[in-house]
């Protein structure tokens, strides 16, 4: 038995469903972060996977601009968060909602 | 041989760790979570010759952003275990809804065996190997306007978060700011 | 020079620009010199352009400037040729001798600067519609000198009567532009151009006989309403509302006569069809009439002037609708210099009696302002026609050429005689009420002749009031000469030579000496003799007073109809109906908007699990509907 490519991807895609779940069940902003990485980095297993079975190194290149892509997003993101706590004193997206109509 | 052990040691390892992020009540067991996922992803990187990805992965990722990520949960304090119980009227049972209409799509699609995963020709030409010459080599010539512009990017980046660091909220006089 | 013409209008615009900025800064007295010295510049400027065509060596140039609006073959292009050269010249000059003697007259307004915006503005305005070289800027420069007039005509806007007045004319000018338009656009969709050089160069080819009647009644209607000409004249009178320089300039010189102006400009268009001409000349013959008799009655010594203007606009028109171009621009030319003389002149007494208006509150003035009487006197029988002064040689040549046409033209002959005659009449009557007999002014008022400023162009005016008519006498024609370059293809009409023309000039300055004659006889005669004639005709005079109580007319007829139109429209109309289906479709929003507002919870992770949903659903329907 070898370890084929589909292996990889349905990892990934449980990885990924992890992932959304986790963003969607959670409220802490922290947490929702850390599954959007989760979502992320499936995606990045997917890249690798595929073009090494596609014989192509495009799948590496794209996972290294997703990987500089999410490190400045993580950046803005965690900033942010921060902002947010010190002037409401949580964490919590839920309480978030003056948006609300 | 070798990959197929591996594969099932940090494939469950791997969903562990993202069960573990879901599932945590302690934002830290969570980041720890993240930490074993990337790793085993980094094991499979280097299992599928991807090495100059798999040492970024593990530094730039497991590295410099889960350390962003605790200092940050330190710095803002919520650090202990927090309540799980949904307040979202409807929203667990949609979830789970959503969630297993994936499964139930996934398994179809699995069973059914005519999905093509992959459309293309696979397996024409050499194995790839990405070392790090091999991805520099294209780095700076095929991918150089992309790379530059990720430069760009990160600058931004940290201006932004400089910016919001220095942000102060204004105090206006006697209004509870943002009342709904 | 020609290709500098365009300086004849950019320095009153520039004199507006800058007077509107700082005319109040500047200030008593210089703001009037500037804005008489940018005028004189286009004056000077037209002068020297014009030079050619008194030689007689030049024909007809077009100046283009650039491009306005390709797709109506309008352009910003100026013609120069001897019709627009007169008109520039009457403007500008005329224009300068009462931008001079405004300094003067407006002394002491507290809005003195802005006047002379409002001048300039108006003499940029009506240089521009002389100069056109297509039918758009013809019309910008028409809708440009109404609006000089409204905001001239309520200048003293806090006067009711004063607003009242500027409302009136705009309005009343709006119906007179609204057949104005149609005959452009019917221009338009004949010719696909509006440019004269091509739509007034060989008209016949493309505009139908039936056409042509249409355009040349159309530019009548809108003739009228700008010339003062029946049914719409009724803005002129109350246009005295304004500072008497403003009557003398827009209404009696120049603004009034760009109706004579365009059917003059139009004359190929109405060469083709009879009809139309024929009907500008009774238009002019019954207006002319009209206003005479209404001039017989007034009290008001503006008003008479007023109504004295309409009669003349009514000769110009019979001159250009008999073909007599020439003949009409020649009456136009002298009466812009008597009449302005006229209305100067009667500026002047006011000025001297204190605001008085009134003619029964004047007489014996002589005395007391000798160059302001001896220069109405000229006016006067220059109006009258006595030769050898201007108004003679003009008049006659349109009379002439209307005896000489016969036919349905004797009548239009006779009724011109016939307003000459009352024309004469009410004129000296004017005068005598006003500087002859005993003195019947008001309690305090000390008359005084006026300053340098207005009496110098009293003067000038004067002068050409007596030498203007020598330039086109039937022994030197030259004025015909100077214009035919403007009419060529267009058969002009001419007076009659010979034995006919003498007798013809005998009894129009008949006509004109019975006038005087009687007037003298019934104003400076014994007052009972008076009193009892006037009494046995109390009630038609009484008619006249009133101007025939046409204003009454037209209110009850049009105003108040109108009014009450707009009222239903204003009030009941939009109100339910208009209101009703606006407020609707707001309402309507606002129910959907209430219906759909709980979507919006403003909680991040409902909208993640919409989204989710989203994704989910998509790639369900993808895979179902053929990926697998």
């Amino acid at each position: 038995m070898t370890v084929t490519v589909d292996w990889y991807l349905i990892l990934a895609a449980v990885l990924f469903v992890i992932g959304a779940a986790g963003l969607l069940v959670r409220r802490n902003a922290i947490v929702m972060f850390m599954s959007i990485e989760l979502m992320l980095n499936a995606v990045n297993l997917t890249f690798v996977s595929v073009g090494r079975e596609l014989r192509d190194l495009t799948g590496q290149f794209a996972v290294f601009f997703v990987l500089v892509v999410a490190a400045a997003e993580v950046v803005v993101g965690l900033a942010i968060i921060v902002s947010i706590f010190r002037t409401r004193a949580t964490a919590s997206v839920d309480e978030l909602s003056e948006m609300k109509g | 041989m070798t990959e197929l052990v591996l594969f099932f040691i940090f494939g469950a390892l791997a969903l562990v760790g993202g069960l573990t992020v879901v599932a945590a009540r302690n934002p830290v067991h969570s980041a720890m979570g993240l930490m074993l996922t990337l790793f085993s992803l980094a094991v499979f990187y280097v299992v599928q010759a991807a090495h100059f990805v798999a040492a970024v992965q593990v530094i730039v990722y497991a590295g410099a952003v889960m350390t962003l990520f605790l200092f940050v949960i330190m710095l803002i304090g919520v650090d202990k275990a927090e309540n799980l119980s949904e307040t979202i009227r409807l929203q667990r049972p949609l979830v789970v809804l959503v969630g297993l209409t994936v499964v139930v799509v996934g398994v179809f699609v699995a069973v059914g065996g005519r999905f093509a995963w992959i459309t293309g020709v696979v397996g024409a030409g050499p194995e790839v190997n990405g070392t790090a010459e091999a991805i520099g080599d294209d780095l700076f010539t095929t991918w150089l306007l992309p790379f530059e512009a990720t430069s760009l990017l990160l600058i931004i980046a940290s201006a932004g978060a400089l910016a919001l660091a220095f942000f102060r909220p204004r105090r206006r006089e006697g209004k509870e700011e943002g009342a709904p | 020079m020609t290709e500098w013409i365009w300086l004849v209008i950019a320095l009153p615009a520039l004199g507006t620009v800058f007077l509107h900025f700082f005319g109040r800064r500047i200030g008593e007295p210089y703001a009037g010199w500037i804005a008489s010295a940018t005028i004189g510049s286009s004056f000077v400027i037209g002068l020297i352009a014009a030079v050619p065509f008194l030689r007689g060596e030049a024909h007809a140039e077009t100046v283009y400037l650039f491009d306005w609006i390709p797709a109506l073959g309008a352009h910003a292009e100026l013609l120069w040729d001897p019709l627009s050269a007169l008109m520039v010249l009457v403007v500008s000059g005329v224009g300068t001798l009462i931008h001079v003697y405004s300094i003067g007259y407006m002394h002491g307004d507290e809005r003195f600067g802005r006047f002379f915006t409002y001048m300039n503005l108006f003499a940029t305005s009506m240089l521009t519609l002389v100069l056109a070289n297509n039918f758009a800027v013809l019309f910008l420069g028409w809708e440009l000198v109404g609006l000089c007039s409204y905001l001239l005509i309520s200048f003293w806007f806090t006067r009711p009567a004063a607003a009242a007045a500027g409302k009136k004319a705009f309005i009343v000018n709006r119906i007179g532009d609204f057949g104005f338009m149609i005959a452009l656009m019917l221009v338009f969709t004949t010719f696909g151009t509006l440019s004269y050089s091509q739509v007034l160069e060989n008209p016949g080819e493309l505009l139908g006989a039936g056409t042509a009647t249409a355009v040349g009644l159309l530019f009548l209607v809108g003739a009228a309403g700008k010339s003062a000409q029946i049914p719409l004249y009724v803005w002129l009178p109350d246009a005295m509302e304004g500072p008497t320089p403003v009557s003398a300039l827009i209404h009696a010189a120049t603004m009034v006569t760009a109706g004579v102006f365009v059917v003059a400009r139009t004359a190929p268009i109405y060469a083709l069809s009879e009809t139309a001409s024929v009907a500008v000349a009774t238009v002019g013959a019954f207006t002319a009439l009209l206003a005479a008799t209404i001039a017989i009655a007034q009290r008001d010594i503006k008003r008479v002037l007023a109504y004295s203007t309409i009669s003349q606009l009514g000769y110009m028109f019979v001159g250009v609708g008999s073909a007599a171009y020439v003949a009409g621009m020649f009456h136009l030319m002298t009466h812009a210099f008597f009449k302005a003389l006229l209305f100067l002149g009667a500026g002047s007494v006011i000025h001297a009696m204190a605001d008085e208006q009134n003619m029964n509150k004047m007489g014996g003035l002589f005395g007391k302002m000798k160059i302001t009487g001896w220069t109405m006197a000229i006016a006067t029988l220059a109006i009258a026609g006595i030769p050898p002064l201007a108004g003679f040689w003009s008049k006659d040549e349109i009379l002439g050429t209307a005896f000489e046409k016969g036919g349905f033209y004797y009548l239009l002959w006779a009724i011109g005689l016939l307003t000459a005659l009352l024309t004469a009449f009410y004129m000296t009557r004017m005068f005598i009420l006003t500087f002859l007999g005993k003195p019947r002014w008001a309690e305090g008022v000390h008359p005084h002749e006026s300053p340098r400023t207005m009496t110098v162009p009293l003067m000038v005016l004067a002068a050409l009031s007596v030498l203007g008519g020598l330039v086109n006498t039937p022994f030197r024609l030259g004025l015909e000469h100077f214009l035919e370059p403007a009419f060529e293809g267009v058969e002009l009409a001419h007076a009659p030579e010979g034995a006919l023309l003498w007798i013809l000039a005998a009894v129009s300055v008949l006509a004109g000496v019975v006038g005087i004659l009687m007037a003298a006889a019934l104003y400076l005669g014994p007052e009972e003799r008076r009193e009892r004639l006037l009494g046995q005709i109390r009630r038609p005079w009484f008619a006249m007073e009133n101007a025939y109580w046409v204003d009454q007319m037209y209110g009850r007829t049009i105003v108040i109809p109108g009014k009450k139109l707009s009222i239903w429209a204003a009030f009941t109309f939009d109100n339910g109906v208009i209101d009703g289906i606006v407020n609707g479709v707001g309402v309507l929003v606002q129910r959907l908007a209430a219906a759909l507002r709980p979507l919006q919870t403003g909680l991040v992770r409902n909208y993640a699990l919409v989204l989710a949903a989203g994704v989910v659903g998509l790639v369900v329907w993808f895979l179902s509907s053929g990926g697998l």
